[in-house]
């Protein structure tokens, strides 16, 4: 490498150092999201239009969802206690 | 993909809901993301995974605001340290001052900003220097893991680390030479 380099093989490693690769975890959550708002839509627009639904959210949000075959993410059921629990 | 697309191409497919475009703009920015989170602003893990799910989440669901599909990488930075801050400010647990979280978080987000820059230039070099400059230096693998993981000789990963890093120069000094403003 030329001594004017401004990316030299060091200032480059230490570059390519700082770019380390995200937990997996947490970059497949993020691609997933589409899926699960997706999934949060449904269940928003399913609560507004069936009100025994609904009354079944703000009951026990968690178990209602059971029921009916729903697995939200962590942050949709945190979306959906913001709208239905804890009334 | 077959072919990298531009920020630009990245962000219209996904606004057409193109699921493998929003996988693709999840795995380009992650690892900026992160960046940010942990090394620009020494989040704890647990705030930095809350910062890191949220950024990704405003950016699906406003992704209609952007005004400029290029300035996708700004804005993601931006909203970034953006929560970043509202977590430290939020946080019983970390109260720096103003003056020395500026300083040093300015330092250490530029690095990120041209680490950045780096990474975009080392996506168009060869899959193989990709592969071995990733794995060594973002991936901290030892010469003996990388040669059995790729069946080389320990020593063709040292020259070819080497050679490759040559390979990296020339593009970024190739491309700061063409994108640099005129004298005028």
């Amino acid at each position: 490498m030329s001594g004017g380099s401004r990316y030299d093989e060091e200032r480059l490693g230490v570059l390519l150092r700082r770019l380390t690769p995200a937990p997996p975890g947490w970059v497949q959550a993020a691609q997933e999201l589409p899926a699960s708002r997706r999934s949060l839509d449904e269940i928003v627009a399913r609560a507004e239009a069936d009100l025994a639904f609904r009354a079944a959210l703000v009951g026990d949000l968690e178990a209602a969802l059971a029921q009916e075959g729903y697995e939200p993410d962590v942050r949709a059921i945190a979306e959906l206690r913001e709208r239905y629990g804890d009334r | 993909m077959a072919t990298t697309l531009t920020d630009s191409q990245l962000v219209q497919r996904c606004r057409e809901g193109d699921p493998n475009a929003w996988n693709e703009l999840v795995e380009r920015f992650s690892r900026y993301v992160y960046a940010i989170c942990i090394q620009g602003f020494r989040l704890p893990e647990p705030d930095a995974e809350d910062v890191f799910q949220e950024v990704f989440t405003r950016v699906y669901s406003r992704l209609d605001t952007l005004r400029d599909d290029s300035a996708v990488r700004p804005w993601i930075a931006q909203l970034t340290r953006r929560l970043c801050l509202d977590t430290l400010a939020s946080s019983s647990r970390v109260q720096p001052s103003e003056d020395v979280l500026a300083s040093v978080q300015e330092e250490a987000l530029d690095d990120i900003d041209e680490a950045f820059a780096v990474r975009e230039a080392l996506a168009a070099l060869p899959g193989s220097c990709q592969e071995v400059l990733d794995r060594f230096f973002a991936r901290d693998e030892s010469y003996r893991t990388i040669s059995a993981e790729l069946d080389l000789p320990a020593g063709t990963i040292a020259s070819r680390i080497s050679r490759c890093l040559v390979q990296l120069r020339e593009r970024l000094e190739g491309r700061n030479e063409a994108s640099e403003p005129s004298s005028e």
